[in-house]
């Protein structure tokens, strides 16, 4: 009787992980089946997501995961995910779209797939301005935050010397904190998020100094869902047109979307 | 698809050793530096003067009742603020310590407030000075009764250290996630992450209750 529960537990985890292997190509027809869409989107990521006073999300993501859902007739449910986890929120299908600022790169491209590009982005080295830092050799010796899994953290781990002491936080929060606080001497992390904490933090005197990575912003979709990314681009290329893509980057990032890749 | 790939994780595995390594330091620290710090505020509270046991009292009060990863958020991000600043490691150890001081302080003082009184006023009436009574009459059997209880604190303190991650301290899911982040492997790197912890908490419980009898408590 005594080993009985642990196969039985076996056995439930096991169905329980069935579906993850399932359905692929199906969730274009399952959303507009049960009239729902699921979009992973930012909370900490002014001016892209982020919880207002009234506690509701907000940003440029966010509108865009409306726009989205408005454009298929869909009710949107908006799924709070952070820049580590996002990726996995899409590959068990807890998410049918990732509106997170999301870069393209090839490790994730082997594990999800893209539409065109919605909104621009850069990620970028700040510092005080006490510290003098012209590139990447200049880290050497400094301790540097950076969101582990993020876009800058990629790029970072590329360039940065041997020397350099690359701290990895969780969130955007925590490398916010760390910086803010003190704990590191440099932080690299997306224009945005940089521009925020600047503007909160006049004290720190932290400048711009040289960037990592300019980085449109793609959303996700899990891999081989063919026919739900060709639809999302189809709405991406008609907001290009009308002016609505635009309209977006003006009201969040104080500058028109311009180029962006398809 | 998603077809299961251990191999792009485990090929990773001198960052998960390291992992596992700097998890089990920080438990052997904590572990010790706790146990002590658990054992003076016992005593405090059981046999100190009343101030001093309410001191201790309102330490034990605010660590048992705040979550363990506020208490490290704070001793991170809140002390550089008064002007100490604390590496991610130091950080992790004093919040273990401190997390684990409270709960042994409590285990502890429920040992030493179930000894008999008449072993006590036996020793006292055998001339044994208060230090000598309590290290030598009432502590180890106190530590002996509530062994099994400690030996599990430790193991929560273990598992909890987990959260150290989230301050840059790299240890055993710190390694995990960043794997995760750079191959997106997620649930190959839990499994085996939750692999490694398991056999480490049953490691450590068999260890602690092998030395427990013969090193700490025994004769």
């Amino acid at each position: 009787m005594k080993l009985r529960r642990p196969f039985l537990m076996a056995a439930l985890m096991a169905a329980s992980l069935v579906p993850l292997f399932a359905q692929a190509q199906a969730a274009l027809d399952e959303v507009m089946a049960k009239k729902v869409i699921n979009i992973a989107i930012p909370t900490d990521f002014p001016p892209y997501g982020y919880v207002g006073t009234d506690l509701k999300p907000q940003g440029l993501d966010i509108d865009m995961a409306n726009y989205i859902g408005a454009k298929l007739g869909v009710k949107v449910e908006l799924v709070p995910v952070t820049s580590a986890n996002r990726i996995a929120y899409l590959q068990t299908k807890k998410a049918d779209l990732v509106i997170s600022t999301l870069g393209k790169n090839a490790e994730r491209e082997k594990v999800i797939d893209f539409t065109a590009a919605y909104s621009p982005f850069f990620q970028a080295v700040f510092a005080s301005k006490g510290t003098p830092i012209k590139g990447a050799a200049d880290l050497a010796g400094k301790t540097v935050g950076v969101t582990r899994g993020a876009i800058e953290d990629l790029e970072l781990t590329k360039i940065a010397p041997p020397t350099a002491d690359i701290k990895r936080f969780e969130d955007n929060n925590a490398t916010v904190s760390a910086f803010v606080s003190g704990q590191v001497q440099v932080i690299a992390t997306g224009a945005s998020v940089a521009g925020n904490m600047m503007a909160r933090n006049p004290q720190l005197g932290a400048e711009y100094k040289f960037v990592l990575k300019d980085s449109p912003n793609f959303i996700g979709v899990a891999k081989g869902e063919d026919k739900l990314r060709l639809k999302v681009n189809e709405i991406i290329a008609g907001a290009k047109s009308s002016g609505d893509l635009d309209k977006m980057a003006t009201k969040w990032l104080g500058r028109p979307a311009g180029e962006l890749p398809n | 698809m998603v077809a299961l790939d251990f191999l792009a994780v485990l090929e990773q595995w001198p960052a998960l050793l390291r992992g596992a390594a700097f998890t089990l330091g920080l438990t052997a620290v904590s572990a010790a530096v706790g146990g002590i710090v658990g054992v003076a505020c016992g005593w405090a509270r059981a046999w100190g003067a009343p101030w001093l046991a309410a001191l201790v009292g309102v330490y034990v009060e605010l660590i048992r009742n705040t979550p363990f990863i506020v208490q490290l958020f704070f001793i991170y991000f809140g002390l550089p603020s008064l002007g100490l600043k604390l590496t991610p490691e130091v950080a992790s150890v004093i919040a273990m310590v401190v997390n684990l001081g409270a709960y042994a302080a409590e285990i502890v003082r429920a040992g030493i407030e179930n000894t008999p009184k008449g072993q006590i006023e036996a020793a006292r009436s055998l001339a044994m000075n208060e230090w000598q009574v309590f290290t030598r009459v009432v502590l180890p059997p106190a530590l002996g009764r509530v062994w099994p209880a400690m030996v599990s604190q430790i193991v929560i303190v273990m598992l909890g250290s987990a959260v150290c991650g989230q301050i840059a301290a790299q240890e055993l899911s710190y390694a995990a996630n960043l794997i995760l982040s750079r191959n997106f492997r997620g649930f190959e790197a839990y499994l085996i992450a939750t692999a490694i912890y398991l056999a480490m908490a049953i490691g450590i419980r068999q260890f602690l209750n092998w030395a427990g009898p013969r090193w700490i408590f025994g004769r």
